[in-house]
Parts: C-alpha cells; structure tokens; sequence
C-alpha cells in the first residue's frame, strides 16, 4: 500500500466544540493523524486547522470528502507536494554546565534556533522549521541531555500567490 | 421595540413556523419550561412511554410525511434514552430533530443532577448539534437545524437548551431562510456527466438499476420508476429502497444482498452496467464490491460526494438530489428496450415450492404474502429487525404504500412506534408493524401510546419463541450451542393485548387466519400472533 503522509487544510467556523468534532471524526472514521494544529485566522470568525494524515489516496479524499460534511467547515484542501511550505515549532530545555554554553550557542547559530532562556544550569532553544529539519535538530541537542522537549503540529501555507482563503 | 417573549415560548414559535403538527416525547424538570408552553399551543403531544421510541416515531412519521419531525427528551437519562433513536435515524438518513432540556448554565460541567453531556455523546451519528448558550439565537438555530435536517443527505439534529436559557426573555423573530456558509448541499447535477450517464446506459446491453432509500429522501419515486420505463430497465433493490417499485411491477427483482433473492443476485452479478440510485452499497447489499467493480461498469448517483467511491469504485460518479438528477437524465434520455435481458431475469426465477408447514405451525412467508392480500393497496409497513425483518421484505407484497424499516442500525424494537409515528402522519392509510417476538417485546409498551392517542396501528407477532436469527447463527456457525435466545417466559401476546384493551387472534391454522385477516378490517388497533415453528429458517 502506499502510505504517504498528507497534509490537510481546513477551514473552519470559529465555534466552540468545532475541534471535538473534527477529531472525533478522525477517531470514528478510524483515520490516522499524526498531528494536529489549530489556531484562529486573520479572519477572527475562521479558524484554521492543519492535519498531517497518513494514509492511501483513497484514506486522504475519504478524510476530505468525511470534512466536508461537518458543517461547520467552510473549506479541505489537501497541499500537494512541492507546493507548501510547512512548519513545526519545538521548544528544547537542555542541561547545560557552564562550559558548555558555548556549543549551545554555536549550535543554535548554525541550525537556526534561538535561545529563549537561560538559568544555571539548563538552556531552553526554540526551532521553527521542517519536520526533518526539527528531527535533525533533536539528534543534535540529544547529547546534552535533554531535560524536556515540547513540539507542536506542523502547519502549512501555500507557495506564491495561491492562498485558501474565504472571501465573504 | 418588539415585546419580549421567553425563549421556551419562542421555541414553539419555531415550530409552528416550520409546521410541525405533532411531538413526540418525554418530559422532565429540565424541558418543563417548553413543555408548558406547547400546552398553550395547537401542537399534538404525543407521550411515549420511552424516549427511544419517541425517536423511532418521529423516525416513522418523517418518512411518511417527507419532512423533519420533532422528537423531546428531558436532560441527563431522557436524554441518554434518545441515542440508540439518533443514531438509527442517522444510519437511514432521517430527517428528526431532537429537542433536549439541559441543566442550568452555570452547573454544565459541574456533574449536576440529571447532567449529561448530550451533544458530546451523539457526536459520532448525528448530522448536527447545537448546545444554546444564548437565548436570543433560538430562532436561527430552529431555522438552520430544520434546514440542515432535511436538506443534502438528511439526518438527525439536536438542539440541547439549559433550562435557564428557556426561561430567557428574548426578542424574537423566526428568520425565513437559514444561511449557512460552510453547509451548501449540492442537488443539480453536472451536465456532462448527466451525458455520460445517458451513453453508458446507451451502450450497454445489459444494463441494471439498483434503488435505495435515497430515492424516499428525495421524494423520487414517480421520477425513478419513469426512467426504469424509458430504458426498459430491470431493476432491484437494497432493503431501504423497497416499495419504490411495487413488488409485481414488471421490471423489479426484489431485494439483492445477503438476504435478498436469488433473482437480484444473480441480476447484479449478470449485468454490464450497474446504475446505483441513492443506495450506499452497504455491506447487506453489496458484501463483495472488489468483485463487481472488476466486471462491470458503476454509476453511481448519489447526493453525498463522501458515498461515491467509499465502498465501491464508480466509473461514472455523479453526486446530486435523486429527483433533479433524475429529471436531469430523463430530459435528454431515449426510449430504450431491454426485452432480452429482462426475459433472461425472469428465467432465473425458480421458486421453490412452499413447503408444508408442521401441524398448528404457519409458514411465515405463505402468511405474509396472504397478508399483503389481504390489506389496502396503500398499506404502510414497518418490519422490524431479525428474520421476521427478512420474511416481510421478501413476501409481503408491496403496493402503494411505503416499506420502512431499520435498515442501516438494525435497531430490534424499531417497528411499533414507527408504526405509530406513520399513522399520525397519514391517518387515512393502514400502517402494519411486523415484529419478532423478541422485537416486540422491547417497544411494547408504546402500545398504551397507540391506545392514547388513538393510533389505529396493526401489530403483526411472528412467535417463534426465540431471537431466531440469532438462533440460528448459534445453530450454523457456533455448533448449535444455543444461548441467551430463547425466549420462554414471554407473556401471551393475545391476553397482553388486550390488558390494553386491544383485540387480537393467535393464528395458527386456516381458521384462525381468516379470523386475522377479519379483524384486521376493523378501525381499531389489533394485535395478531403469527404461530411459526421455533426453528423456521430466515431464507
Ligand atoms: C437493539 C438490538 N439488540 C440486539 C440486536 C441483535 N439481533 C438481531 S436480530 C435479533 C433477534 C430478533 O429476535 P425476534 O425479534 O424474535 O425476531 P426473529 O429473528 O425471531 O424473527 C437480535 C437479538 C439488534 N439487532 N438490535
Ligand atoms: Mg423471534
């Protein structure tokens, strides 16, 4: 089978309890997230939400046609490949003496996170950038000794001018 | 300024406003507040004697009356009751809208007596919830919850109102259309599709058409029955689609699937070209679909984009309302013949001959078949769930009136209040319930809701003295070890009734049927048992 992840844009009514629907479905459809992330759009009535799905072709138009059916979407496009930019946010606190500090700080240049905070004995970085991206900057810092890492779904935008927007 | 009314007063006014005659339900502190005002109101309210029944009705009077019905429950266990009724509903595609109390608004989330988190817990089945935190959008959540109800692929919605919120006083004014930006069902066709429908149909030789219950949705009867005539197509149909065609009309099979006829199988397994018709290709219907998508051509016509290519891959795929698309093909579609291939179906057919029943015990199927004899062409039936579901599907013999059961969930105890729900719908025709004597045994009670409210319902008991369809999977595939099936200790249905103050005959020879079939002229509810042996076979 051809198990590829997708990665599925909605739009959504900005109602309170749009989120259990959405995930509820994904439960009782037995599709597969891999994450999931949600925020509010420059629209303060549409939220946005990013699903990264594994699956075949037909799992990812089952997902879209099954989204399309709650009411409260305004909107499912799957990004192809190529054509979106995605994103992940990680936060990595790391236990570091202070002779280390400067491999933190050398590291962080070179991959592009930044130091957001600081005490005795740990530093805390953050890197927004590409799932592999995220994966190589774990197995980087992993040595240091990792206190606590938090990360958050992927989310996604299209290239150049194409935009998946409502217009009222 | 407008005068304030309360928002439980407003609640009536929505449904008066959307036309709604009769509610069916159960009452509670928590839904008081719009209980008391539909005593001020012309609206029937018909008690059940159990929510789920309550559901099961407005399921039966929906279908009969083509348009959302109305069913109530109170907050936290009235409520609870209403789910296995929701979710039937949604597996068949019916158009009810629940209406539930909640506890006040500042306990929600509290644990509060009588809490239950409603909306939550229908999530999974129901096409859509509203939970009212603001008294003052009562009107526009009645108006869009009717209208996505009973619009695209219809199906349960519920309104959940805190009892403060129903006390509210509003400004109330019910708006005249629902607007809804993220919901926009598609019901015309695409042309061009429509013209590849058109020629595939052209060009195959032996070409079938296969109904579901999508074409009732849809009010399409008339419309589909006239495209089977310009194409000379035989046709077939899934549980939920029977009595589109009347069972002797020249072109109809009967039912595929597992418990379909030899006839329609062997009709869909033979044909070139499969036009699938609001049916959803569930796993009764089509338990196979690898297989026939690898020989035939599919159309697929459907009004929900999310069926085509679910269960089965469609050639030709063509998502809009039954009816427009229909009329949409019929405007530009020849006169076709299929003579031959019809004369080829009607070759398969090779009844077997009724075998002879043991003493004192009937045939179901030689019963029911008498039966559909027997009672007016406009008959409404309602089968409920097990084999007593089965025998009716297959032999009763439908005319004019419509077929209706639990087709999707399978829901045993379905058949009586639905039963009662139809005849208030349509009081001039007959409705017939046709239960097990396991069925029966779970809606019985809504008998005293018939006797009440004057629905003249007639309940057909097939008695076999077990939940024989269970049976007889314990008998096939678990080595005839029978247990929990057996159904001694049952009351006696005829001295049940008529604690009810309802007549009945047992039947279990000539005489006594004949007995039935007199009584079942009367204007009255009755209740026949149908004496079958306990070990009779579904197919
Ligand atoms: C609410 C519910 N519980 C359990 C079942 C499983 N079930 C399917 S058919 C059947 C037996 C029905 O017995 P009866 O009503 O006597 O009908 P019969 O098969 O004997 O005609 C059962 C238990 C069901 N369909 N619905
Ligand atoms: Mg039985």
């Amino acid at each position: 089978m051809n198990e590829m992840k997708h990665t599925i844009s909605v739009l959504v009514e900005n109602h309170a309890g749009v989120l259990s629907r959405i995930s509820g479905l994904f439960s009782r459809r037995g599709f597969n997230i891999d994450s999931l992330a949600v925020g509010v759009t420059d629209d303060p009535e549409i939220s946005r939400i990013t699903i990264i799905v594994s699956g075949d072709e037909h799992t990812v138009e089952q997902v879209e046609k099954q989204l399309n059916k709650l009411v409260e979407v305004i909107k499912v496009k799957t990004l192809k490949k190529g054509e979106k930019l995605e994103r992940q946010l990680v936060l990595i606190k790391l236990s570091v003496p202070l002779e280390k500090r400067s491999e933190i700080l050398t590291i962080a240049d070179i991959t592009g996170a930044s130091v957001i905070d600081i005490s005795q004995t740990t530093m805390t970085l953050l890197l927004a950038d590409t799932y592999p991206n995220v994966l190589r900057f774990e197995e980087i810092t992993k040595p240091y000794g990792v206190l606590e890492e938090v990360r958050t779904g992927t989310i996604a935008i299209q290239k150049g001018s194409e935009t998946m927007t409502f217009k009222k | 300024m407008a005068e304030k009314i309360k928002v439980s007063e407003a609640m009536v006014e929505c449904l008066k406003a959307e036309g709604i005659k009769v509610v069916f339900g159960y009452p509670g502190a928590a839904i008081c507040p719009f209980y008391d005002e539909l005593y001020k109101s012309n609206i029937k309210s018909v008690l059940v004697r159990h929510e789920v029944n309550g559901g099961h009705a407005a399921n039966g009077y929906a279908r009969i009356s083509g348009k959302p019905a109305v069913c109530i429950a109170t907050s936290g266990p009235g409520a609870t009751n209403l789910l296995t009724a929701i979710a039937t509903a949604y597996a068949d595609s019916i158009p009810i809208v629940c209406i539930t109390g909640q506890v006040n608004s500042e306990q929600i989330g509290s644990d509060a007596f009588q809490e239950a988190d409603i909306t939550g817990s229908a999530a999974p089945f129901i096409k859509h919830t509203y939970l009212v935190k603001d008294g003052s959008m009562i009107g526009r959540i009645f108006k869009e919850a009717f209208y996505i109800a009973g619009s695209g692929r219809p199906g349960p919605v519920l309104i959940d109102v805190p009892m403060d919120v129903q006390n509210e006083m509003i400004e109330f004014s019910y708006p005249k259309s629902a607007v809804i930006r993220s919901y926009k069902p598609t019901s015309k066709g695409n042309a061009l599709q429509v013209k590849r429908v058109i020629k595939e149909i052209k060009d195959a030789k032996k070409p079938l058409l296969c109904v579901g219950g999508g074409v009732f949705l849809s009010n399409a009867k008339k419309e589909v029955r006239e495209l089977s005539e310009r194409f000379d197509l035989p046709v077939v149909s899934t549980m939920m689609g029977i009595s589109v065609f009347e069972s002797d009309d020249e072109r109809f099979f009967g039912m595929l699937g597992m418990h379909g006829s030899k006839t329609a199988n062997r009709a869909v397994s033979e044909c070139d070209v499969l036009l699938l018709v609001g049916a959803r290709v569930g796993d009764r219907a089509i338990s196979n679909p690898a297989i026939i998508e690898k020989n035939k051509r599919i159309i697929h016509i459907d009004i929900d984009p999310a069926e085509i290519g679910k269960n089965i891959t469609a050639d030709i795929p063509l998502v809009g309302d039954v009816k427009t698309v229909v009329l949409q093909i019929l405007k530009d579609a020849p006169k076709l013949s299929h003579s031959d291939w019809i004369s080829e179906i009607k070759g398969f057919d090779k009844q077997s001959d009724n075998k002879k029943s043991k003493e004192g015990k009937i045939d179901p199927k030689e019963f029911l078949s008498r039966l559909s004899e027997v009672m007016g062409e406009n008959t409404h039936v309602v089968a409920d769930v097990g084999q007593n579901q089965i025998w009716t599907a297959t032999h009763y013999k439908m005319k004019k009136g419509r077929f209706l059961t639990s087709g999707g969930m399978g829901t045993m105890g379905y058949a009586v209040p639905a039963a009662i729900g139809a005849k208030l719908a349509d009081e001039k025709s007959e409705v017939l319930a046709i239960c097990g004597d396991g069925s029966f045994q779970m809606s019985f009670m809504e008998l005293a809701t018939a006797v009440q409210h004057g629905a003249d319902i007639k309940v057909i008991v097939m008695k076999n003295n077990y939940l024989g369809m269970v049976r007889e999977v314990q008998d096939k595939a678990y080595g005839g070890r029978l247990i929990a099936v057996s159904l001694e200790g049952s009351p006696d249905f005829i001295k049940l009734a008529a604690a009810y103050g309802i007549n009945g005959v047992s039947v279990n020879d000539e005489k006594s049927m004949t007995e039935a079939f007199e009584l079942l002229k009367k204007n009255t509810p009755c209740v026949i048992e149908c004496v079958v042996d306990d070990f009779e076979s579904t197919l």
